[in-house]
């Protein structure tokens, strides 16, 4: 059986231009071609070219999506701060603690330490123990400077690794790295007993 | 910047004496250093000592990237096609089995196709690949038309092979003879055909060819008017 003879004969002998394109198999040309053709070209100059309609739509939609992730963002440090829901624990005795002591607990069961720091006469906070900042343990401390002795400012968090600082009662940070709140338990007292009821999610 | 179109790669499998110097010259080009991406076929093992180097041919319509489902496969201006696009690439082996030549080779490790590019490092400079610049017997040849034509007066340069009904113009030449040599090389049909046919034995005893007593006389034999 012999072969029919070749039916392109392009070859060495074929021009060099930068615009060559790639000639399909059946060598009919470009126009004639199904549209994955010239979605697709082999020739390295045409696979590296956007046209300007590429360049418009990939910014625009670039943009779009800035625009959708801001929001996003926006909309989840509003809404997103849910708690989520846990059955109540007993955590400590009212009497347990004087007024500015403090305890740790796991809440659930196998959690991350979680602090509980007595505020008042039947107040009580609760966060995790985990600074927002490298995860180092906080304490509840008095923070000294900025003219200001230790003894006249109220119990604040402090988290020693980087002299970090937290509000007691909301949990945000007032100086140091951190620059998250801290993730707040929420804690309920019944009788003498402290019940832990919620924990919120950090935020993400 | 492209290969000097005045350039071309010929291979001329005749002249091959299976040294492997080509395959181990590959494995210094820089754009696939440590690799060797030539192969050198033994034609029909058994019975004679006939190897062929295989580079890429380039075709002009490359089956391997024809068949790449990743679009990973690209041809330059001056027509050398190159290894696929690392981030493209799947490793799906299809170029490997579709290459009508054999010349993709899978790196089952770095999950990439790899394969002969002409060390393009070196031709886009005008220089030789590695394989033609070692080949001691220029089975692999780098150079102008011009040139081959002076050192290879009996051959000539062929670019279109057929395979099957698939018919291949490549931008690598193949050297058969220049008076009765084919205009395309059939790159299947010798498949079930011994390499050493009885074409050639018949010739040595021929007597038409060695005048007459189908005795060729080696030692009186003058060079001069051979
Ligand atoms: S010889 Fe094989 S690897 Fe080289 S371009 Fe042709 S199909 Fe691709
Ligand atoms: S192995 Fe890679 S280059 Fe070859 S056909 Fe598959 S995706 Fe394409
Ligand atoms: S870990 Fe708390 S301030 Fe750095």
């Amino acid at each position: 059986m012999s072969p029919e003879p070749p039916l392109i004969s392009r070859g060495a002998s074929a021009p060099q231009d930068a615009d060559r394109s790639t000639v399909p198999p059946d060598g009919r040309p470009l126009a004639e071609q199904p549209k994955w053709r010239r979605d697709f070209p082999i020739d390295w100059p045409q696979d590296e070219y956007v046209s300007r309609r590429d360049l418009v739509k990939f910014i625009c939609l670039t943009s779009v999506a800035f625009v959708v992730g801001q929001f996003w963002i926006v909309g989840k440090s509003l809404f997103g701060r849910r708690e989520a829901a846990l059955p109540a624990l007993a955590i400590a005795d009212v009497d347990e603690l004087p007024i500015g002591g403090a305890k740790t607990f796991r809440y659930p069961e196998g959690s991350t330490p979680r602090l509980l720091v007595r505020t008042g006469a039947a107040t009580f906070v609760a966060y995790d123990q985990q600074c927002t900042h490298l995860l180092c343990p906080i304490v509840p401390a008095h923070r000294e400077g900025m003219g200001v002795a230790a003894s006249e400012r109220g119990l604040e968090l402090h988290c020693p690794c980087h002299n970090g600082w937290f509000d007691l009662e909301t949990g945000r940070p007032l100086a140091g790295p951190p620059r998250r709140p801290l993730p707040r338990v929420s804690v309920e007292v019944r009788g003498s007993i402290v019940y832990a009821t919620g924990v919120e999610e950090p935020a993400a | 910047m492209p290969v000097p179109a005045t350039l071309e790669f010929f291979i001329d499998p005749a002249r091959c004496i299976g040294c492997q110097a080509c395959v181990q010259a590959c494995a210094e080009c820089d754009t696939h250093r440590g690799q060797s991406m030539i192969q050198l076929d033994y034609v029909d093992r058994a019975h004679s000592t006939q190897t062929v180097p295989v580079v890429c041919m380039h075709c002009d319509s490359p089956t391997c990237a024809e068949v790449c489902p990743a679009d990973a496969i690209k041809r330059t201006e001056d027509g050398v096609v190159h290894s696929a696009r690392k981030p493209r690439c799947i490793a799906c082996n299809n170029c490997v089995l579709a290459c009508p030549f054999g010349v993709p080779k899978m790196n089952t490790e770095m999950q990439l196709m790899m394969k002969c590019n002409m060390c393009y490092d070196r031709t886009s400079v005008g220089l030789k690949p590695m394989c033609a610049s070692v080949c001691p017997s220029q089975a692999l040849a780098f150079g102008t038309r011009e040139e081959m034509a002076r050192l290879r007066p009996s051959a000539r340069p062929v670019n279109t092979f057929q395979f099957g009904a698939q018919t291949i113009t490549t931008k690598v030449n193949m050297m058969v003879p220049a008076d009765d040599g084919p205009d395309w090389v059939d790159v299947t049909a010798a498949m079930h055909e011994p390499t050493i046919g009885h074409q050639m034995l018949d010739d040595i005893f021929d007597d038409d060819v060695f005048g007459g007593d189908g005795f060729i006389d080696l030692l009186n034999d003058d060079p001069a008017d051979a």
